[in-house]
C-alpha cells in the first residue's frame, strides 16, 4: 500500500472529486442501466468542451493569485463579433479564419484586462467585474443584440466534422466532434506552459508570493499581462466553438457561466489565494459539474436541484480538505 | 577584479536617499571587502533597510556612487544586482511556499541564465550542489511551506549560493531562530567566508553575530555613526552608537518575602505536547519561561490561557479554579496573554491605535447594548499615555508604529483590564535596543505594582534582566528551575542547550 500512491493522495481534492464521480456513475448505472454507454460518454465529452477550455483558462488565473470573471463576456463578444465580421465581409470564410478572428478579438479584450491589472496594478476581481459589464454592454449596445441563426456555412460545417460517430447496439446514436480536439490541444499547450517553461513556473511563483517574485527579478507585469491575454484567447476559442456547436450566435448566451466554471476549478483543488492548481483537478472538476448539469435526472434528482447539488459539492469538496488541514494544525500546536 | 582604489567588492560613496522630503540615508559611505563579514547595526528607522534595498536594486539612491566589483552602477535593478553577485535574504526569506525546495533554490539562477524552458533535473542538480556546499540535508521535493523556519532560511541561503553570490546580505537573520539554530547558522557563515563569500548581517540582535563579524558599521537616523573592526565594539558601546545614549539594563527587582501565591498550575497535561507541568507564581514576580523552539513554551502559554484545551490538570488563580480551554473565562478571571506574533495574533493592524486598546474593554463600557464611546476612548487614551506610546495621532493605524510601540499598545490593551497575571510571549521580538530596555523597565514596574508576570523568551539577557526565576522547558516538560541571581548568560545558555 505504502508506495502505490503519492504522499497525501487521499487528502487531495482530485481524489475526492474522482471518488464522487465514480460513485455518481455507479448510482446512475444502477438506477438506469442505459446510463453506462458510449452515448452518455460522448454526450458528456461534448458538453465539457466549452466549459473545459474556459476552466483551464480560469485555473491559470487562480494559480497566479488572481481571479477573472470577465471571460464569459469575452467569449460571447469574440464569438458574436467574429460571426458578424465573417457574414458581412466574406460569408464563405473558412472556419479556421473565423476561429483565428475570434481568438484575436479575445486576445485584444484580454489585453485590456492585462493592461489594467499588470500595468496599473489594480485588483483582479474589481477589474474583471468591471470589464465583464463593459464588454457585455458594449456588445449589446454597439455590435448587436439580435440572435443570428444563419451562421456562416463553414461554422456549421465545422460542427459537423466528427472524430467518431455511429449507433450503438441498442440503437442509440453517438458522436464526438472534432471540436473535442481543441480541448485536448488547449490542455496539452497549457500543460507545457505551466510545467515546462519558466513562464509557467513564474505564474506559480507569482501566485505563491507576488513580492518574492518581484524581488528575485521575475518580470511580474509581463507575466500577468501574458496570463490575461492567454485567458482572452482561450475565451475567444471557447466562444466560437460554443457558437458553432449551438449553430447560433446568441449575444445573450454564456454570460452567467462564470461561477459554474470557477466552481469547477475550485472543486479541482485550485486555491483562491493562488499558487495551487492542477490540470487533472480542473478537468475532474469540470467532469463533475457537467455530470451534475446533465445527468442529475438519471439518479432521480429533479434538475431544479442542480445548483443546490453543485453548492453542496463545493462546500464538501473544498471544505473537507480545509477542515482536515485545520484539525491537523490544531493537533500539532 | 576588484576596485582599483580600495580593493572593495562593494564600494558605496556618499549615498543619499530621500523619500518625499524625508532623508532616509544621508551621505553614507559603505564598503565590503571580498570574504568579509560585516555587521550593519542600527535601530528601526536608522536607514539600514534602505541601504540594503539600494544595494539589491529595489530602491534607487537619490545621490551618490555605487561600485560593485570596481564597476560603477548608475542604476541598479534586482537583475543587475544579482548578476553582480549581490544577494539579499530578506527577513521573510522571499520564498515561494507553494514550490519545492529545489525550485526555490534554482529559480533565480534559471532566470539569470535566461532560460525559457524549465528543466527540473537541472533545477535539482543546482539545489543539491548548493545544499552540499553548506552541508545541509533538506528533501528537494518538499514544498517550502512544510519546512520549519530555520530550514526556510537555509533554502534562502542556498538560493543565493546557487546564483554564485559574492555577497550575501541577511536581514535580521536570527530573529526567528533559537540559540542552537543560530549556532549552526554561524557555522555556515564561517564556511562561506572561507569560500570567499562576503556576508553583511543587518541586525539589532547583536551579541549573536558579533563573534563572527570582522567589522561593524552603525547607522543612526540615516547617518553612519561608527565603522570599525568588530573587536573595537562591545555590547555597551554598540548600544551607545545605535541609540546615541547609554542604555543601562537594570536588575530584576527583588521579590517581597511575604509575596502571596497568585497562580498555581498543577499537573497540566496535553498528550504529545505537555507533560506534568507544575509551577506557581507569586504576586509581583516575573517568572521566565524558556526553551528551544518546539520545547512547548508557547503551547504551555496557549494551554494556560485556554486557547488550546489541556487534557488534564488545574489552574488556580487566587485560590479560584479556572476552567481549562476557555479563553474568555480565563481573561475574565484576570489572566492576560500577549502573543508572540503581535502582527498576526495580537493587533488589528489597520485599525487605529486607540481602538486597539479600547477593544478589550467594550463589555465594561456598554449599557443595555449601547456603547459609551467617550468613556471608552478616554480610558484607552489614558493607558496609551501611561505606557508612553510615542505617537502624534492616536487615530493612526497601529501598523504605522515601530515594533516597540506596537508592543506597548498590546500591553495597554491588557492593562486596561487590570489583570492579575500577564503572560508575555516574546515581548521584545522585533523591538530595537533602546525600546527594549524601556519595555523591560515597564515589565519590572508592572511586577512592582503586584501583577504576576510570566515571560516567555529565548533572549537570555532579557530573561536575566527581568526575571527572578527562570523555568527551562524541553519536549513539553519543565526540566530545570533556575534562580536568575545565581546564574549568568553563559551558564544559562549551556543549561538550555544541554
Amino acid at each position: 500500500m505504502k508506495n502505490w500512491f503519492p504522499k497525501g493522495f487521499f487528502s487531495r481534492n482530485e481524489t475526492l472529486v474522482a471518488v464522487v464521480i465514480i460513485g455518481f456513475c455507479i448510482i446512475a448505472t444502477i438506477s438506469d442501466p442505459l446510463f453506462f454507454s458510449v452515448t452518455t460518454l460522448s454526450d458528456l465529452l461534448r458538453a465539457s468542451i466549452v466549459m473545459g477550455i474556459l476552466a483551464v483558462a480560469v485555473m491559470l488565473v487562480l494559480v497566479s493569485g488572481g481571479i477573472d470573471v470577465s471571460f464569459t463576456a469575452i467569449a460571447v463578444f469574440a464569438m458574436y463579433s467574429s460571426t458578424l465580421i465573417a457574414l458581412s465581409i466574406w460569408p464563405e470564410m473558412p472556419w479556421y479564419i473565423i476561429f483565428a478572428i475570434s481568438i484575436s478579438i479575445g486576445a485584444a479584450l484580454g489585453a485590456i484586462n492585462g493592461i489594467l491589472i499588470a500595468g496599473f496594478g489594480l485588483p483582479t476581481l474589481i477589474v474583471t467585474l468591471g470589464t465583464l459589464s463593459i464588454f457585455r454592454g458594449f456588445l449589446l449596445t454597439f455590435i448587436g443584440s439580435e440572435r443570428i441563426s444563419a451562421l456562416p456555412p463553414e461554422m456549421r460545417e465545422f460542427s459537423r466534422m466528427m472524430i467518431a460517430r455511429g449507433t450503438t447496439e441498442s440503437g442509440n446514436f453517438y458522436s464526438l466532434p472534432w471540436a473535442f480536439a481543441a480541448l485536448i490541444l488547449v490542455i496539452a499547450l497549457t500543460w507545457f506552459i505551466l510545467q515546462k517553461t519558466m513562464l509557467g513556473r513564474a505564474i506559480f511563483a507569482i501566485g505563491g508570493s507576488h513580492e518574492s517574485a518581484r524581488r528575485i527579478g521575475i518580470n511580474v507585469k509581463a507575466t500577468q499581462f501574458f496570463i490575461y491575454v492567454y485567458v482572452g484567447m482561450l475565451a475567444g476559442l471557447a466562444g466560437i466553438i460554443f457558437g458553432s456547436m449551438g449553430r447560433m450566435a446568441d449575444p445573450f448566451s454564456l454570460v452567467g457561466w462564470e461561477l459554474s466554471v470557477i466552481a469547477a476549478v475550485v472543486l479541482g483543488g485550485a486555491r483562491l489565494i493562488g499558487g495551487y492548481g492542477t490540470l487533472t483537478g480542473t478537468l475532474l472538476g469540470v467532469a463533475l459539474i457537467v455530470l451534475v448539469q446533465n445527468s442529475l435526472i438519471v439518479i432521480g434528482i429533479p434538475s431544479t436541484w442542480q445548483s443546490v447539488t453543485i453548492g453542496v459539492l463545493i462546500l464538501v469538496g473544498t471544505g473537507l480538505p480545509a477542515y482536515q488541514a485545520k484539525r491537523a494544525a490544531a493537533k500539532s500546536a | 577584479m576588484v576596485s582599483k582604489t580600495t580593493g572593495a567588492f562593494i564600494d558605496m560613496q556618499q549615498v543619499t536617499k530621500r523619500y518625499a522630503g524625508v532623508v532616509a540615508l544621508d551621505d553614507v559611505d559603505f564598503t565590503v571587502m571580498p570574504g568579509e563579514i560585516v555587521c550593519l547595526a542600527g535601530e528601526n528607522g536608522s536607514g539600514k533597510s534602505t541601504l540594503i534595498k539600494i544595494l539589491a536594486g529595489i530602491e534607487h539612491a537619490s545621490a551618490g556612487e555605487i561600485y560593485i566589483n570596481g564597476i560603477s552602477h548608475k542604476k541598479l535593478n534586482p537583475r543587475v544586482s544579482s548578476a553582480a553577485g549581490v544577494m539579499v535574504i530578506f527577513q521573510d526569506f522571499s520564498l515561494f511556499p507553494n514550490l519545492s525546495v529545489a525550485e526555490n533554490i534554482s529559480f533565480s539562477t534559471q532566470l539569470r541564465e535566461q532560460r525559457r524552458i524549465f528543466n527540473s533535473t537541472y533545477a535539482k542538480n543546482l539545489a543539491r550542489k548548493a545544499l552540499e556546499r553548506i552541508d545541509v540535508d533538506i528533501p528537494l521535493d518538499a514544498p517550502v511551506e512544510s519546512l520549519p523556519v530555520a530550514h526556510k532560511q537555509l533554502v534562502g541561503i542556498c538560493r543565493a549560493l546557487a546564483c554564485d553570490a559574492r555577497l550575501i546580505i541577511m536581514d535580521e537573520p536570527t530573529t526567528a531562530l533559537t540559540e542552537r539554530e543560530v549556532r549552526s547558522l554561524l557555522d555556515i557563515i564561517r564556511r562561506l567566508k572561507s569560500d570567499g563569500v562576503a556576508v553583511v548581517f543587518v541586525s539589532h540582535k547583536l551579541a549573536e553575530v558579533m563573534e563572527v563579524s570582522d567589522r561593524v558599521v552603525v547607522l543612526r537616523n540615516g547617518k553612519k555613526v561608527a565603522d570599525g573592526p568588530a573587536s573595537d565594539f562591545d555590547a555597551a558601546s554598540l548600544t551607545r552608537h545605535m541609540t546615541g545614549r547609554d542604555v543601562i539594563e537594570a536588575q530584576p527587582s527583588p521579590l517581597a518575602a511575604d509575596a502571596k501565591e497568585l497562580l498555581v498550575v498543577k499537573n497540566l497535561n496535553k498528550t504529545g505536547v505537555l507533560t506534568n507541568i507544575n509551577f506557581n507564581l507569586k504576586a509581583g514576580e516575573v517568572l521566565g519561561l524558556t526553551g528551544l523552539l518546539g520545547s512547548g513554551r508557547t503551547s504551555l502559554a496557549k494551554a494556560m490561557f485556554g486557547l488550546t484545551k489541556a487534557d488534564s490538570g488545574t489552574l488556580t488563580l487566587d485560590s479560584k479554579k479556572i476552567a481549562l480551554g476557555d479563553p474568555v473565562a480565563t481573561a475574565h478571571a484576570g489572566i492576560g496573554y500577549v502573543p508572540e506574533d503581535r502582527l498576526t495574533e495580537g493587533l488589528f493592524l489597520t485599525q487605529s491605535i486607540v481602538r486597539n486598546v479600547a477593544i478589550g474593554r467594550l463589555d465594561r463600557h456598554q449599557k443595555n447594548g449601547f456603547l459609551n464611546i467617550n468613556n471608552l476612548i478616554s480610558e484607552a487614551t489614558d493607558w496609551l499615555k501611561r505606557l508612553k506610546v510615542k505617537t502624534s495621532n492616536i487615530e493612526a493605524p497601529v501598523k504605522s508604529l515601530s515594533g516597540g510601540n506596537q508592543q506597548r499598545v498590546s500591553l495597554a490593551r491588557w492593562l486596561a483590564r487590570s489583570p492579575k497575571v500577564l503572560i508575555l510571549n516574546g515581548p521584545s521580538v522585533g523591538v530595537d535596543v533602546g525600546s527594549k530596555a524601556e519595555i523591560h523597565d515597564l515589565i519590572r514596574d508592572l511586577a512592582q505594582s503586584g501583577i504576576g508576570i510570566i515571560m516567555i523568551s529565548d533572549d537570555l539577557p532579557e530573561l536575566l534582566a527581568t526575571c527572578q526565576r527562570i523555568l527551562v522547558m524541553r519536549s513539553g516538560e519543565i526540566v530545570d528551575e533556575i534562580d536568575s541571581k545565581s546564574t549568568n548568560e553563559e551558564q544559562l545558555s549551556h543549561r538550555l542547550a544541554s
